[in-house]
């Protein structure tokens, strides 16, 4: 019997790690596997694998620039899922983010640091935040399902801004399609030379404890979650579902406009053009899979996919192995991770009919197992 | 060997992890009898029905069918050996017609394998017409009553040839008339020689359907009783263990002012047509106004436009005199109005909140429990244990998920929620579907203590018992308009029965008001 609720959140925290771990491990046994087949020693790749992403600290600064926009990008992910949307427009938000900093951050010259640093950042979180209202707005007030139009606003983000960048505001005198370079004013500071980490990650750590406290600890964090979980029984207690909608698919934007102003700011300085998607926001749906869309399980995620994309340029150069062996490993993470809820819900109900009128084991099922029954 | 019974169940045991649901069971059913498994949610009897169909498989015990022993180990071999079972909820397919729901899985077939149509409707018809399950087998499941889905499911069980039929809680999805349909049925199929197995918790049911009644309580048989030689009281008693008010006792009356007025309300439903015509109200403080009706006859859509959840096409709503104009839930609930609504797991909570959260639902924003925005969780704790402990909700703590609560302590959360922010006028739908008696017996008594502190108590309900011991006056509902207002002192059953359905015209604009 659950006598003790905070004994049981223990048992509960370490139930919910012990599936991703699994995944984690039959990824890196199918990952050996298929560096095996390639002829290359998997040990080898795997200790490259590590050393790229973390032997030397550099190497280690080069792990925060991955990991950096992840964490955001996976946060804006689980906000969005917490109210029961699925944001597929990180990518796009993110993309936005990048332009708009990078515009804010080119035009203005001679402004001190303190003050051209979080305008910069804001114009980012503040086009994340537009690009994401667009489709909570018409998904709540017209029903438009907001995987579809968070797809289109990827394409269009990413059309939109290769127009930008081409025509608009490509750097006078140049030849490629980039954006001006930003000010110095509008920089971050680089933390570990030779590597590109720069205070960008302390900005997203902040975001996983902001964004904790926002959904736990707050009225309308309370509201988002209400919505998420049963937006009918909300509606019923008087809750606004339509605004909370809009509110957390704004604030899902942001976070991954958030994501892509850090890029510019601390990274590239400048927006290129794109060519393609960055990944980053479909990583960030990955990393909010993995990390169960809480911002703890957030961190540990956007750490493993960044450790991982990093060491594996080692891993190419040094040890032999394709990079995107990476992208395969990733993969079966999230397919073990996907198959688990559906295996959960098995294990919850091994038959198909339902019994919650007379379900003897129902007052002990809070421990967790699932199996009373 | 020939055994007086069609089934006999001996010693049967079953544990659960943590529980042990089925202990030493004696339970037996003889040919042409309806037997009534009688017990509260959670008592063990479909965990004793699931291992009789073989879902579950007994730590101990044997079953012996025609006096032969047997194993059953799966549905499929239940059902082979003429074991049918109804569940609670349909195993249908909402876009097949009747017919192909029926013979689903047992087609009758032709030469290469080509489906024999005519030969399953032949034998469905027999079937029907000899027990008269009506049934139109062209049409698709999605378009028929719940109560002919129900026929259809007995129908698929007799299709197999099920010489035995359990069915799990069937009058919880019907109308009165329908659960009245259903009982004739029953004893139809009862006269044709089947065994009929019959799980409930409703005493009425029992009482008028039932030839054998075998009660359960924690998991053990209390009693196997025949109907003839018991009463409601006694079984009540043998089901919860303790005596139980199946009457409620109220103090005379004592209205108030008036608190809830509606005038000439109209509301269109989800496709805009007239739902509630014309209704006018008054619900005075201390009083209890229940409104009687058939479901769908305009109640939902009245409740919503009450609680500010649909809009109101005409007319207009008041409370306590003043005008509620383009009004949201919040607003609403802010003005003093509770609402405890039909639906618990869908409307009335967050099954996936903890208690807590569910508890504090309307109360967070408010300035007791909320800071700049900033929930305050140690008086959202203490709030929500201090309820805990005065409507005794059954929980290991306030951070347990609601989901895990059984479905009378979900209920008693809500009903605390609303009852404690001391609103003046409660909208109460349903309080107390799929509970059992000693919850429904909670219910009523707090429903009870709050018109006596002089609340003013809004009830919809669909059993007319509890709208007979609950109610001071009583409004009959049909097709969306207010048919009969009359004192409880006035009303009989039958003729209640008779307005819900249209069949008297009513004494609209009576006694209205003493």
């Amino acid at each position: 019997m659950s006598n003790n609720p905070e004994k049981n959140l223990l048992e509960e925290y370490s139930q919910k790690l012990t599936f991703p771990l699994i995944a984690l491990f039959i990824a890196l046994f199918a990952g050996g596997l298929l560096i095996a087949w390639l002829g290359e020693n998997p040990f080898n790749a795997f200790l490259h694998l590590f050393k790229g992403a973390f032997g030397k600290l550099s190497n280690f600064g080069e792990t925060l620039v991955y990991v950096s926009p992840l964490i955001l990008t996976g946060l804006s992910v689980a906000l969005s899922f917490r109210c029961g949307l699925f944001n597929i427009g990180a990518e796009g938000q993110y993309i936005m983010g990048m332009m708009g900093a990078a515009w804010v951050g080119s035009i203005f010259t001679g402004l001190p640091a303190w003050i051209h640093i979080p305008l910069t950042m804001g114009a980012g979180v503040l086009a994340g935040f537009v690009w994401a209202a667009i489709p909570g707005f018409f998904k709540a007030r017209y029903g438009a399902h907001e995987v579809i139009s968070t797809i289109m606003m990827n394409y269009i983000a990413l059309h939109f801004t290769g127009y930008l960048v081409n025509y608009v505001l490509m750097a006078p005198g140049g030849y490629l399609p980039a954006t001006r370079v930003i000010s110095s004013s509008a920089k971050l500071t680089r933390l570990i030379p030779p590597s590109r980490a720069n205070t960008g990650i302390f900005f997203a750590l902040a975001s996983l404890i902001l964004v904790y406290i926002f959904l736990w600890k707050t009225k309308w964090g309370f509201e988002i979650r209400a919505v998420g979980l049963n937006s009918e029984a909300a509606r019923y207690a008087g809750i606004n579902v339509t605004k909370n909608i809009i509110l957390a698919m704004a604030l899902s934007g942001s976070l991954a406009g958030l994501a892509g102003a850090l890029q510019v700011q601390g990274i590239q300085y400048r927006f290129n053009d794109l060519f393609g998607f960055t990944g980053y926001g479909f990583d960030g749906i990955a990393v909010a899979l993995l990390g169960n869309n809480h911002p703890a399980g957030i961190l540990l995620s956007a750490f493993l996919f960044g450790s991982l994309n990093c060491g594996a340029l080692q891993m190419q150069s040094v040890a032999g192995v394709p990079k995107d062996l990476i992208g395969i490993m990733q993969s079966v993470i999230v397919f073990f991770i996907s198959a688990d809820y559906l295996l959960r819900k098995k294990l919850e109900r091994p038959f198909s009919i339902d019994m919650e009128e007379d379900s003897p084991g129902k007052e002990v099922q809070s421990n967790g197992t699932g199996l009373s029954h | 060997m020939k055994s007086q019974f069609l089934l006999e169940m001996q010693g049967i045991s079953k544990g659960f992890p943590g529980v042990q649901a089925n202990k030493d069971i004696n339970f037996n059913l003889r040919r042409g009898e309806v037997h009534a498994l009688l017990g509260e949610n959670g008592a063990g009897k479909t965990t004793l029905m699931k291992i009789l169909f073989g879902l579950y498989k007994p730590d101990a015990g044997e079953i012996m069918l025609n006096g032969n022993q047997i194993e059953i180990s799966s549905p499929e071999e239940a059902i082979r050996k003429g074991i049918g079972m109804v569940h609670q909820h349909f195993m249908l397919i909402p876009p097949f017609t009747v017919l192909e729901n029926i013979i689903l899985g047992a087609e009758p077939r032709k030469s290469l394998g080509r489906l024999d149509k005519r030969k399953a409707v032949e034998k469905i018809n027999k079937l029907s017409q000899q027990l008269g399950l009506k049934v139109d087998l062209g049409a698709k499941i999605e378009n028929v009553t719940v109560g002919m889905q129900q026929r259809v499911e007995i129908l698929k069980a007799l299709y197999r040839e099920a010489e035995i039929l359990i069915l799990d809680e069937p009058t919880s999805v019907l109308t009165p008339q329908e659960a009245d349909e259903l009982g004739g049925i029953l004893r139809e199929l009862a006269a044709s020689g089947k065994g009929i197995v019959f799980i409930t918790h409703k005493l009425k049911e029992v009482m008028k359907f039932a030839d054998r009644i075998t009660v359960i309580r924690g998991g053990k048989v209390v009693d196997t009783v025949n109907s003839s030689e018991t009463n409601m009281e006694k079984l009540a008693e043998m089901m919860v263990g303790r005596k139980v008010f199946l009457q409620m006792e109220k103090a005379p009356v004592k209205p108030g002012k008036v608190i809830l007025e509606t005038k000439d309300l109209e509301v269109l439903d989800n496709r805009n047509l007239q739902t509630v015509k014309d209704v006018n109200l008054q619900v005075r403080a201390g009083e209890i106004l229940a409104i009687a009706g058939v479901d769908g006859n305009g109640q939902s859509e009245l409740i919503e436009a009450l609680t500010g959840l649909r809009p109101v096409a005409n007319g207009q709503i008041l409370i306590e005199g003043e005008e509620i104009k383009y009004a949201d839930p919040r607003s609403i609930l802010e003005s003093g109005v509770g609402h405890i609504p039909e639906d618990r797991q869908k409307r009335g909570l967050i099954l996936d909140f903890s208690i807590q959260e569910n508890i504090i639902l309307e109360l967070y924003r408010t300035p007791g429990f909320c800071h700049k925005g900033f929930i305050k969780t140690d008086k959202c704790r203490g709030y929500a244990e201090e309820l805990i402990e005065e409507f005794d909700i059954r929980t290991p703590g306030p951070g347990i998920f609601a989901s895990s609560l059984s479905g009378g302590n979900q209920q008693k959360v809500v009903i605390a929620r609303e009852i404690r922010r001391e609103p003046k006028l409660l909208i109460v739908a349903q309080p107390t579907r799929g509970l059992d008696v000693g919850a429904i017996e909670f219910v009523h008594k707090q429903l009870i203590r709050q018109r006596d502190l002089g609340k003013a108590i809004l009830l919809f309900s669909l059993e007319l018992d509890e709208i007979l011991s609950l109610a001071d006056r009583i409004a009959v509902i049909y097709e969306g308009e207010i048919v009969a207002i009359l004192p409880r002192e006035e009303a009989t059953e039958e003729e209640l029965g008779l307005m819900m359905t249209g069949g008297l015209s009513g004494r609209k604009g009576g006694v209205v008001n003493e």
